[in-house]
C-alpha cells in the first residue's frame, strides 16, 4: 500500500508529502504519525508540503487534526512551504488552521520547532527530559 | 421600426446606383463638407489620410448596398466590411482623442452632398426622391449610430485596460530590511484589489523568504467590514506561508469604526504609525537599531 515517508531526526520526526493527497492517503499518514510520535517520542513534527499543488478542504482539517493530535502526545507541529496557491484557497475555504503553527521553509521550520522547544524547557523548569 | 415607417420604404431604392455612377462627385462633396466642418481636427488628422478613410468607405457601402438586403438593415453580412472599417475608424480616432461629435461627424456629414446628389438625380420625381430620402435618412442614422457605439466600445476599453494597469501599479510590495516586507495599500480595497495584494505579498514573502510583513494602511480612506475582512484574509494566507503580518496606519477615525463595527482584530497585531511596526518587527528580528557615536 502506497505510504508517506516519516523520517526521525534526532528528536523531530520529518514528513515531507510529495505526492497528491487523496483522503485514504491522509488517514493512513494520521495513524503512522499519531504512531510514530508515541513510539519515538519525538517532541516536534516537521510537515513539509512545498510540492503540493491541491489542497481540499478534507487535507486542510487533516492538517490541523495532526497538529492537535501531535499536542496531545506532547509534540509540536509546524507545516511548512505552503505554496502561495495553497495558501489563498485556504484561506478562501475558511480554513486558516489557526492551532498549526507555519513556517516558509524546512529550516526556519527547524528552528521554529526548536525555539518553541527551548521555551517550553524554560517554562518547566527543566533541562532536559 | 414600426409599421407606418416600413411602408414608406420602396421596393428598390435607386440610391446605390446613383453613387456608383456620381462616386467622385459625392466624394468631393463629402470632403469638402468634412473639410469646412467645425469639428474638423487637422491636428490629429491629415487630409490625404481622411480623404483615403472616405473614398474606401464609400466604396465598401456601395458594395454592401448593391447586394440583398440592400440599405434596409446594415446588420446584415453583405455589411459586414463596411461595418468592420466604420469601426476601425472608430476606434482609431477614439485613441487619438477625437471627441464623439467629431467622430459621428465622419457619417453624419455625408448627409448633405448625398441629399443634394439625390436631388439632382430624381428632379422630376418629387415622390420618389421623398421616399430615397427616407432610406438615406435611415441608413444614415443608424451608421452614425454605430460609429458613435464603437467609438464608446473602444474608450471603455481603454477605461478597463487602464483600471487593469492601476491595479498592478497600486500594490507594491517592498522590502523593509532582510526579512521584513511592508505593503504600503493606497486606496479602497475591494475583493479583486484584495486578490491582487494577496497574492503579490505571497509570492514575494516566497521570493525573499520574509518572516514578516508589515500592511499600511494609511492609504485606506473607509475600513468597513468587508475591508477588515479581506484584511484578515491576507493575513491569515500570509500566516499559512510562515510569516506574521502587523497591520499598521491606523487613523483614530479608523480605530473607532473598527471597534463600532465589532470586527475582530486581536489575532493581529496592530499598530498605529509604520514605524512603530517596523520597530516591532525589527525587534522579532532579533535586530536592534543603535545611534552612531559622534566622533566629532
Amino acid at each position: 500500500m502506497e505510504r508517506i515517508p516519516i523520517l526521525k531526526m534526532g528528536d523531530y520526526l520529518l514528513v515531507t508529502i510529495q505526492v497528491d493527497m487523496h483522503d485514504r492517503l491522509a488517514l493512513t499518514l494520521q495513524d503512522d504519525l499519531t504512531e510514530g510520535i508515541a513510539r519515538t517520542r519525538a517532541r516536534g513534527v516537521l510537515i513539509d508540503i512545498s510540492s503540493l499543488e491541491i489542497v481540499d478542504s478534507f487535507i486542510g482539517r487533516m492538517l490541523g487534526n495532526i497538529a492537535a493530535m501531535s499536542r496531545v502526545l506532547d509534540a509540536e507541529t509546524v507545516v511548512v512551504g505552503m505554496r502561495p496557491a495553497v495558501a489563498i484557497t485556504l484561506v478562501e475555504l475558511g480554513l486558516s488552521l489557526p492551532g498549526v503553527r507555519t513556517a516558509l521553509n524546512v529550516e526556519q521550520g527547524m528552528s521554529l520547532l526548536q525555539g518553541a522547544r527551548a521555551e517550553q524547557e524554560n517554562a518547566n523548569g527543566r533541562a532536559e527530559r | 421600426m414600426n409599421q407606418k415607417a416600413q411602408s414608406l420604404i420602396p421596393d428598390r431604392s435607386r440610391i446605390p446606383e446613383m453613387i456608383a455612377k456620381r462616386e467622385s462627385d459625392l466624394l468631393t462633396d463629402w470632403m469638402r463638407e468634412q473639410l469646412a466642418a467645425t469639428t474638423l481636427r487637422s491636428d490629429l488628422m491629415r487630409e490625404s489620410e481622411l480623404r483615403e478613410q472616405s473614398r474606401q468607405f464609400l466604396n465598401l457601402v456601395i458594395r454592401a448596398a448593391s447586394q440583398q438586403p440592400g440599405l434596409n438593415d446594415i446588420n446584415a453580412p453583405a455589411w459586414e466590411e463596411a461595418r468592420e472599417f466604420l469601426s476601425g475608424v472608430s476606434r482609431s480616432r477614439a485613441h487619438q482623442g477625437f471627441s464623439p461629435s467629431e467622430t459621428a461627424t465622419f457619417i453624419f456629414s455625408l448627409k448633405q452632398p448625398l441629399f443634394s446628389l439625390m436631388r439632382q438625380e430624381l428632379e422630376g420625381d418629387p415622390r420618389k426622391l421623398a421616399d430615397e430620402m427616407w432610406v438615406a435618412t435611415a441608413l444614415l442614422d443608424k451608421l452614425g449610430l454605430y460609429t458613435t457605439e464603437a467609438y464608446q466600445k473602444a474608450r471603455e476599453e481603454v477605461i478597463r485596460r487602464q483600471q487593469q494597469e492601476l491595479l498592478e501599479l497600486s500594490t507594491p510590495v517592498v522590502v523593509l530590511w532582510e526579512g521584513i516586507l511592508a505593503l504600503p495599500l493606497i486606496g479602497t480595497l475591494d475583493s479583486a484589489r484584495t486578490q491582487v495584494v494577496m497574492e503579490s505579498l505571497l509570492e514575494k514573502i516566497v521570493e525573499t523568504g520574509a518572516s514578516i510583513a508589515i500592511i499600511d494602511i494609511t492609504g485606506v480612506p473607509t475600513v468597513d467590514t468587508l475591508v477588515a475582512q479581506h484584511l484578515l484574509k491576507t493575513v491569515s494566507a500570509a500566516r499559512l506561508m510562515g510569516a506574521d503580518c502587523i497591520i499598521s496606519g491606523i487613523r483614530p477615525q479608523i480605530a473607532q469604526t473598527i471597534v463600532h463595527l465589532g470586527v475582530n482584530l486581536t489575532d493581529v497585531i496592530t499598530k498605529s504609525s509604520l514605524a512603530d511596526a517596523f520597530a516591532v518587527a525589527l525587534r522579532r528580528a532579533r535586530m536592534v537599531i543603535t545611534r552612531a557615536e559622534n566622533h566629532g
